[in-house]
């Protein structure tokens, strides 16, 4: 075996310059890969992460008929006495945060400039809103008092050309199937970096938002918040939903999953692609050591080596040159990873209205796909060098020894 | 003891339609310890001769006996491992692994056979002493002289004792007095172990180191000189 070994190593030393290049090929397949796995592992984690911080939440309180996408406003699609029902869940000790969101459906006008909008009744002091004030960019956060104000994001107010302290006409829907419109300021202009999220929400205390939709003590979700996500089952065991439907943030995001098993799918066929064109290179390479190296075969099979010996001195070469590849893939690999990590890809606004994608996206890199990535390059040179062992092996000595000749 | 017996074998080789018969019916004993040269003009099936005394090739008619065992139709791997265990190569141009030291190439035969490291490391130094290269032990072929390295491929050949030498124009790429080392080296070897050695010439200073010459024309064996005399056994070989 150490012989073996020791034949491989000197074999791809005669011709160091091919050998190092196709050890390349096989390294930017691997760096390559390892780039693409981390950033769509980066994107789906960035965006169920953004969703649950945003959007769904790790739980959602609400009534069995509400139905998210038409923001429905009719008081049996409600909770009633959300504020109650959230201070019986923030008392679990699991749950970081509960508070009562009411989602409408809007309109915002400025001059004749209009805009479709999801505008959310907030309790203005949760812990919840963390992200849109940390992300105020100007003006002040709502109070729960205020009865005019309104926050907006700021791709919005690019749009609309507005800034803190200006005035905007919203319309919404109504509880009774009508619609009512006021003129309110613009109290502050956020960014969660998230454009198709920040175009389409307007936030206004929970208060004015009951009242001008006169829904008065309801509110369409309870947005839940835990310490530790792995703690969701627990929870949903904990609480006395009383009637309502807890939903947890798996149920809530299966969009995402869905797309992640899509970019899952659409991944193994560019790996494939990748390693093909990988493959192609080391087959190139061994099918030329083969015709290269003709008389020594014919000298090795005359010296009674078996034709399975001869197959496993081309896999040893291959297996060399695969550990150098990978070598070389680990680490162009782990610097472009790193770079992307650090500094991700700014892919601006993809045009995805409520689309939970950042404006940038960071890879994030799993030790299992560098496993299992790594172990794929191996398997594949292997089994690229298949063809030109089974070549060698099948040579007849006396074809091979005049082959040299 | 015959080592080998040949009979009636024919070989003929097939390039498209086109038929040529290499070897018409040729017949042969050789008894253990003989230094026997294949003589005859190219084409003369010498060389194709030797090639299936060595099991690299299967004749189409008729059978080839080595050490009792008819080698004739055995398998592939069949007729490796008959090589492996039985036969020594020495090849006209200096058939070594270049990419192995003189050390190395020696040791090969000895790791195919799954020989003990201890084993093999004596063997080996006998062997570079036999053929008295101790001091080009870690160079590798393109380090070495033409004639140097065929008598590595002379150890090589002998590591693992084998009954039958087969050389095919040993010298042909050598000058006279490097041609003349790797003879006298050679018969040594000869006389010294009783290996068999079978070598293919044209070389008449070559043919004069054989003690018994048989000379093939146009496929057929035309003359059968057996002058055969026992040499001393000792240590080197078999």
């Amino acid at each position: 075996m150490n012989q073996l070994f020791k034949m491989a190593f000197r074999d791809l030393g005669r011709n160091r310059r091919r050998s190092f290049f196709s050890a390349l090929a096989l390294g930017m397949g691997l760096a390559l890969l390892l780039l693409m796995a981390s950033v769509i592992t980066g994107e789906m984690e960035s965006s169920m992460e953004s969703s649950i911080r945003l959007q769904s939440g790790h739980l959602q309180i609400r009534a069995a008929n509400y139905i998210e996408a038409r923001s429905s406003l009719t008081w049996e699609d409600l909770v009633v006495d959300p504020a109650q029902i959230a201070a019986q869940v923030a008392a679990l000790a699991p749950v970081k945060v509960a508070t009562p969101r009411l989602y409408i459906s809007g309109i915002i006008s400025v001059s004749d400039e209009n805009r479709g909008v999801r505008v959310i009744g907030i309790d203005p002091a949760s812990a919840a809103n963390a992200p849109y004030r940390d992300g105020m960019l100007s003006g002040t956060f709502l109070t729960a008092d205020d009865r005019d104000g309104i926050l907006i994001g700021k791709p919005l107010a690019e749009i609309l050309e507005l800034k803190a302290g200006d005035k905007a006409n919203l319309l919404v829907n109504t509880s009774n199937g009508d619609v009512d419109q006021q003129l309110f300021t613009i109290r502050g202009i956020y960014t969660t970096n998230i454009t198709g999220y920040d175009q389409i929400t307007v936030f206004m205390p929970l208060a004015k938002a009951q009242t001008i939709t006169k829904t008065e003590n309801h509110a369409s979700i309870l947005f839940i918040l835990l310490k530790d996500r792995e703690q969701t089952g627990a929870v949903v065991a904990a609480i006395q939903p009383g009637g309502y439907e807890v939903k947890t943030w798996i149920q809530l995001n299966d969009l995402i999953v869905q797309i992640e098993d899509l970019s899952n799918s659409y991944m193994i066929l560019l790996y494939l692609i990748i390693l093909g064109i990988t493959a192609t290179v080391i087959v190139n390479t061994f099918i030329m050591a083969v015709f290269e190296r003709t008389r020594e075969i014919g000298i090795l099979a005359a010296m009674g080596m078996h034709s399975r010996r001869i197959m496993a001195m081309f896999f040893a070469e291959s297996s060399l040159l695969a550990v150098g590849g990978i070598v070389i893939g680990l680490i162009i690999g782990g610097l472009l990873v790193a770079y992307f990590t650090q500094y991700g890809f700014f892919i601006g606004n993809m045009g995805l209205n409520g689309a939970m994608i950042g404006d940038t996206i960071y890879a994030h890199l799993t030790l299992k796909d560098v496993l299992t990535l790594t172990s794929l390059t191996f398997v594949v040179s292997l089994l690229a060098a298949l063809y030109p062992a089974l070549l060698a092996a099948q040579m007849e000595p006396v074809e091979a020894l005049r082959g040299g000749k | 003891m015959e080592i080998l017996k040949v009979e009636n074998v024919t070989r003929t080789y097939k390039i498209g339609k086109l038929e040529t018969q290499a070897l018409r019916g040729v017949s042969l004993s050789m008894e253990s310890g003989e230094f026997t040269a294949l003589v005859g003009p190219s084409g003369s099936g010498k060389t194709t001769l030797l090639q299936l005394i060595g099991c690299l090739d299967q004749p189409s008619s008729g059978h080839i006996v080595i050490n009792g065992k008819d080698v004739s139709q055995l398998n592939r791997d069949q007729r490796a491992d008959v090589r492996r265990g039985t036969i020594g190569f020495i090849f006209q141009f200096f058939a070594l692994i270049p990419t192995l030291t003189a050390y190395e190439n020696i040791e090969m035969p000895l790791l195919l056979v799954g020989a003990p490291a201890a084993e093999r490391r004596e063997r080996v130094k006998q062997l570079l002493e036999a053929v008295d290269l101790v001091n080009r032990s870690h160079h590798r072929p393109d380090q070495m002289s033409g004639g140097q390295q065929q008598r590595v491929a002379i150890a090589r050949a002998l590591a693992t004792k084998p009954a039958l030498i087969l050389a095919d124009e040993p010298t042909a790429n050598l000058d006279t007095a490097n041609g003349q080392q790797v003879m006298d080296i050679m018969a040594r070897i000869n006389r010294e172990t009783g290996v068999t050695f079978v070598f293919a010439t044209h070389d008449p200073r070559v043919i004069k180191y054989a003690r018994r010459v048989v000379t093939l024309r146009d496929g057929l064996i035309v003359e059968n000189n057996g002058v055969l005399e026992k040499p001393a056994m000792a240590a080197v070989g078999a």
